[in-house]
């Protein structure tokens, strides 16, 4: 059993089916492929160097190009490396994500029942009813949230993204959702102004997924603006392209953090400060789906001034 | 009566443990953040400090790790006990929490609200 088990560290193919990675991308295959280059190298450079000995130029250069050779396959195990520590670094942030965001609302859960019981059901008020329904609901929906948009990612990772394409009229998603998002805006003491351009050509996409996109950046334009402000929202179409921006005042992104925004489970530091809930996912979702429609997704972002996250895709 | 600063950002455990605490005979001062946690903790001359104090470690506006480490290192402050409340479990967050001074650390979705309550009693010796 133990030579086994000794001998499987050196099956490759199974080694390299343990990461999920393929097989250029799997570091056990390319350090193989590296000591084979390896040795090739050192017995080329022999055989060239004792036949080519009065032409020290030529052997130069094949030494040259082999050791080009050898600089490219260690980069390539290097960037697969990276991939793993960066693999090795989701699964971290998915374990925090999961531990604390689904525990949060599930202790509120907990410990509200417990005070209920405690307190004897035939000895509730009204009000303390209503106010533990609503209890229930919020920190039901948080939870929902959080594991629909873990399933989408997963979903997404596994299978692609599967489109149901139809002629879609995104003026009337982008009104819809705006004015769903009303109450959330008035409670937070943001105003949101619509700017439709009228007429709009609708584009053949799948509806689902640009409502994500789009709830997603009005809901995190509203949620990251502290005190009160203005979100604009634009829809236009601009040469074979249709244009959705939000612009907000909102706390803004910090300039070092704006190269990872578009990455699964990250949170720039300053919104941490200010919103304690939230997954990560929403803006990889987002880009995600927007590369799937062959269209671009992009941000502008200034910190305690505000941002704007724009997306165009294409009239086919 | 003791008094105890409670700061923990979910509104409805503000709601729900800060009355469970308060039918218990404690007063309790709620701070939403951790800014207004490090002020509660520190009250201007006059004003009574809390006997202890229930910490989150993730907060708004600054973490429950930079409010251990500044109630801690303040002459005025570092004698309040200081329980960690919060749902993050990993061992390095636990050693941290009590490397800066916390008196004990307890992972919310492990309790209920009576065993939390037990542990307060606990630390303030009742």
């Amino acid at each position: 059993m133990k030579a086994k088990n000794f001998l499987q560290q050196f099956n490759i193919f199974k080694q390299c089916k343990k990461y999920g990675l393929p097989l250029w991308e799997c570091p056990q295959f390319l350090f193989v492929i590296m000591g084979i280059v390896i040795i090739i190298t050192a017995i080329s450079t022999y055989l060239i160097g004792t036949r080519y000995l009065d032409n020290p130029e030529t052997v130069a250069l094949i030494t040259l190009g082999l050791a080009m050779v050898l600089f490219i396959i260690s980069f390539i195990i290097n960037k697969s490396l990276e991939m793993l520590a960066e693999a090795s670094r989701m699964k971290s942030e998915f374990v925090r994500i999961v531990s604390h965001q689904l525990r949060a609302p599930l202790t509120n859960l907990k410990w509200s029942i417990e005070m209920m019981i405690s307190e004897g059901l035939e000895n509730v008020r009204e009000k303390q009813l209503l106010d533990f329904i609503r209890t229930l609901k919020e920190n039901s929906n948080r939870m929902e949230e959080l594991v629909n948009n873990l399933l989408i990612v997963s979903r997404m990772e596994k299978d692609g993204i599967h489109e149901k394409k139809e002629n879609t009229d995104l003026e009337k998603i982008v009104n819809q959702f705006v004015s769903e998002s009303k109450a959330f805006a008035d409670s937070s003491n943001i105003q949101l102004k619509l700017d439709c351009q009228k007429n709009l050509p609708t584009v053949f996409i799948d509806p689902s997924k640009i409502k994500l996109v789009i709830e997603n950046f009005i809901d995190n334009a509203i949620r990251y603006t502290k005190k009160r402000g203005i979100v604009e929202i634009k829809l236009r179409k601009y040469k074979n392209n249709i244009c959705f921006e939000v612009k907000d005042e909102g706390v803004g992104i910090p300039k070092e953090d704006q190269k990872y925004i578009f990455q699964k489970f990250f949170r720039a530091r300053n919104v941490l400060k200010y919103q304690t809930h939230g997954s990560g996912l929403g803006l990889f979702i987002a880009k995600s789906v927007i590369d799937k429609m062959g269209g671009k997704i992009g941000f502008e972002s200034k910190e305690e001034k505000g941002s704007t996250f724009w997306f165009k895709i294409p009239i086919r | 009566m003791k008094t105890i600063l409670f700061i923990e950002d979910e509104a409805t455990l503000q709601k729900t443990f800060g009355k469970t605490l308060e039918e218990e005979g404690f007063k309790v001062i709620p701070a939403l953040d951790g800014d207004i946690g490090l002020k509660l903790a520190n009250p201007p001359a006059g004003g009574k400090k809390p006997d202890l104090i229930l910490l989150d470690l993730i907060l708004p506006r600054r973490n429950g790790f930079e409010v251990l480490k500044e109630i801690k290192g303040d002459e005025e402050t570092k004698d309040i006990p200081i329980i960690v409340l919060t749902n993050l479990e990993t061992m390095d967050n636990v050693d941290r929490a009590i490397e800066l001074g916390a008196t004990t650390y307890l992972v919310k979705a492990n309790y209920s609200l009576r065993e939390v309550i037990t542990k307060v009693k606990q630390v303030l010796g009742e």
